[in-house]
């Protein structure tokens, strides 16, 4: 019984006399308690409105967002507000990309992290303050006590983005949601903060959907990754045979892109031809079609189908890379 | 080859901090790039790495003398690019030229692709022959891969890439020798930073051009790097041979962000070996006392808070390096020890007094 099963989701934002656009078109993908997944594409591709859809905090008007999002037997799509606003930061929590504009820069920090123990949890004010500095504690911000009374400018980015994790993981929810965490941060922060998420995961068994763009990241934390592109998953596989074995060719021509640190340097980097502009819609075939190296004629005409393959993988792809020749 | 194209001897950058509300009472300086020496040899490519903050970008456009220098010495093809005045700078600019991270940020939106071209070429009274103009900007695109079709459009209608190859055009129309290229792809998704990656060397074995590439990702840098300079607060704290530097990292920091960027390979990741550094970069306006990087150094001793390291030569491979102690970490004499993280407030720009608020990492070192 997964924890979260996203199913068929979809996002489609009306313009005014242009056509709809389908960011997030048609991503089914589940989260097992305590397990690692992780959403993985390029600017454009959906990543993060389907975390912002999960979390319902889309815009009310504009988009009509359809699928189920069930998340321990409730779909998150159906829930009354109230009930939705109950579950946000108790069940689920989620940690934004830039952390100086998801804090309020007016109140000081200690507030922040008591107002979630106050909401959710009943405690006093009082106490929930005390709480908030263990807690600011537990993501490493030194000096805690003095830390609270502070405001979120007074703090460096690395800092911030912790005060943001201790906000999500107060209320020690089960599942955390993290849209591009570190990509704001440095390197050598990012590896201080990626540290303490998988930390703090592998301790309180919390679930842990990673978004995020960066193939590095994910190498080192998800357990399952799901590459989307256009607004499908075009490829899911364990992180090992992801990174071993892609067979998508999107995916496999975003590994050979990225320069490696420890690889042989010099010589060409691999390219994907194009850009995101030349996509066609999924209903005329493949949207990576104008894209892709290994297109046949099958690829143009109609929908592709997401088909499972090895070890609870899947693939959406009519001419997928070999698998000898991947490796 | 190895002649020097560019030499930059104890280049320092400061900006006044000012306070008061009638007289502009400087109280204080950001030390942002402190005494940095390097040479640039013709046709190669120097890479210049570091996190934000580091002065790295300070560094770059003090050698275009976009912000003026406060001291040191540069010299471009046996010129002292410091000592030229006006007109003078104005037409040696055309030897510099200089690709600029943010390529929507830095299209003027109401200029067509072809104004944007001519607008160097205008500068440099190299714009009257109309015909030879017109061959000028059709070969410049041509090299950058974009069809003369689009001389007539604007930046907004084109993706990221194709924005950032127009930067690179008009970076080269004038036929530049020395490409100053700032963060170049680090806006850019992935699958087009290759691109434009390889579009760079590709310029770069046909044109015969110098790079100074300036970026926060390593791998992009030992990808196109020939010599690597790694920067921390202000000052050069290592350089080496792109492959040198990853092979044998010398300097702590180097070391710490070796280890730190993450690799696409969950095999190799889940083996590494990490140095996480505590705490956040001090800040340039209240540089620690002795080595730069002591506060958050794993193998600091008291000698580094004394004496601040020169950068040395390291031995026979040209490697140099900023560290007392680089032989000793290297041969494993010296040990690490815990630093405990120090608070780092992005505001502490007032002279080094307010140094005395900050928690030390040991008890044993003199406050910064």
């Amino acid at each position: 019984m997964p924890l979260l099963d996203v199913r068929d989701l979809a996002v489609v934002f009306h313009r005014k006399g242009a056509v709809p656009v389908r960011a997030v078109d048609g991503v089914s993908f589940t989260v097992e308690p305590g397990q690692t997944v992780g959403l993985v594409g390029e600017s454009g591709c959906g990543k993060s409105v389907t975390s912002l859809a999960i979390m319902g905090l889309l815009p009310r008007r504009g988009n009509t967002v359809t699928g189920e999002v069930r998340f321990e037997e409730a779909d998150l799509l159906t829930l009354r507000p109230q009930d939705l606003r109950d579950r946000r930061g108790r069940d689920i929590g989620m940690i934004f990309q830039d952390p100086l504009s998801s804090l309020n820069p007016v109140i000081p920090l200690g507030l922040q992290v008591a107002e979630v123990l106050e909401r959710h949890r009943g405690r006093t004010r009082q106490a929930a303050l005390r709480e908030a500095g263990g807690l600011l504690d537990a993501v490493g911000i030194p000096d805690p006590t003095r830390r609270l009374k502070e405001f979120p400018h007074q703090l460096s980015g690395g800092m911030r983005q912790r005060a943001l994790i201790a906000i999500a993981l107060a209320c020690r929810p089960r599942l955390l949601i993290a849209d591009e965490p570190t990509t704001a941060l440095d390197v050598t922060i990012q590896a201080q903060i990626l540290t303490l998420l998988k930390d703090l995961v592998d301790r309180s068994g919390t679930a842990l959907v990673m978004i995020t763009h960066d193939l590095g990241v994910v190498a080192g934390l998800c357990d399952t990754v799901n590459v989307l592109y256009a607004g499908k998953v075009v490829e899911r596989a364990a992180r090992h045979d992801l990174f071993a074995e892609p067979r998508h060719p999107y995916t496999h021509g975003l590994l050979q892109s990225v320069p490696r640190l420890d690889a042989d340097r010099g010589g060409r980097l691999h390219q994907i031809r194009g850009s995101v502009s030349d996509n066609i819609p999924w209903s005329e075939g493949c949207a990576f079609a104008p894209r892709c190296d290994r297109v046949i004629d099958a690829c143009i005409g109609e929908t592709v189908p997401l088909e499972p393959v090895r070890r609870g993988g899947a693939l959406r792809c009519t001419n997928p890379v070999p698998q000898e020749v991947a490796a | 080859m190895s002649e020097a194209l560019v030499e930059i001897e104890d280049l320092k950058v400061h900006f006044p901090i000012k306070s008061g509300l009638l007289f502009d009472r400087t109280v204080g300086h950001v030390y942002a790039v402190d005494g940095v020496s390097l040479r640039i040899r013709r046709g190669e490519t120097y890479g210049l790495v570091g996190e934000s903050g580091c002065g790295k970008s300070t560094l770059g456009r003090g050698l275009l003398r976009l912000v003026e220098p406060t001291s040191g010495r540069i010299t471009f093809d046996g010129t002292d690019v410091r000592s030229l005045k006006g007109e003078q700078m104005r037409r040696f600019r055309r030897r510099i030229q200089m690709v600029f991270q943010d390529p929507l940020a830095s299209l003027d939106p109401r200029q067509s692709v072809e104004s944007l071209l001519v607008e160097g070429l205008k500068a440099h009274g190299l714009h009257r022959d109309k015909a030879a103009v017109r061959d000028r900007l059709r070969s410049t695109l041509d090299s950058v891969g974009l069809p003369a079709s689009v001389l007539n459009k604007y930046p907004h209608e084109f993706s990221g890439g194709q924005r950032q190859r127009i930067g690179i055009a008009r970076a080269l129309v004038l036929g530049p020798e020395l490409i100053v290229a700032d963060e170049p792809v680090s806006a850019l998704d992935v699958s087009i930073q290759a691109q434009v990656v390889n579009l760079l060397g590709d310029l770069q074995d046909s044109l015969g051009l110098t790079y100074l590439v300036i970026a926060h990702d390593l791998a992009v840098v030992r990808h196109i790097s020939d010599t690597i300079g790694v920067m921390y607060l202000g000052s050069l704290v290592e350089e080496a041979d792109g492959d040198q530097l990853y092979e044998r990292p010398l300097h702590p920091y180097t070391r710490a962000l070796l280890s730190a960027v993450p690799i696409p390979d969950p095999y190799v990741e889940d083996r590494r070996e990490r140095i996480l550094l505590a705490g956040d970069l001090p800040s340039p306006a209240a540089p620690p006392s002795g080595c730069r990087f002591r506060t958050r150094c794993p193998w600091s001793q008291d000698r580094c808070a004394r004496e601040r390291p020169e950068l040395r030569v390291f031995d026979d491979s040209g490697q140099r390096v900023a560290c007392h102690f680089a032989e000793e970490i290297r041969s494993g004499a010296l040990r690490m020890h815990e630093v405990r993280a120090e608070l780092v407030r992005p505001d502490a720009d007032s002279p080094p007094d307010v140094g005395a608020g900050l928690i030390q990492t040991r008890p044993d070192l003199p406050a910064p």
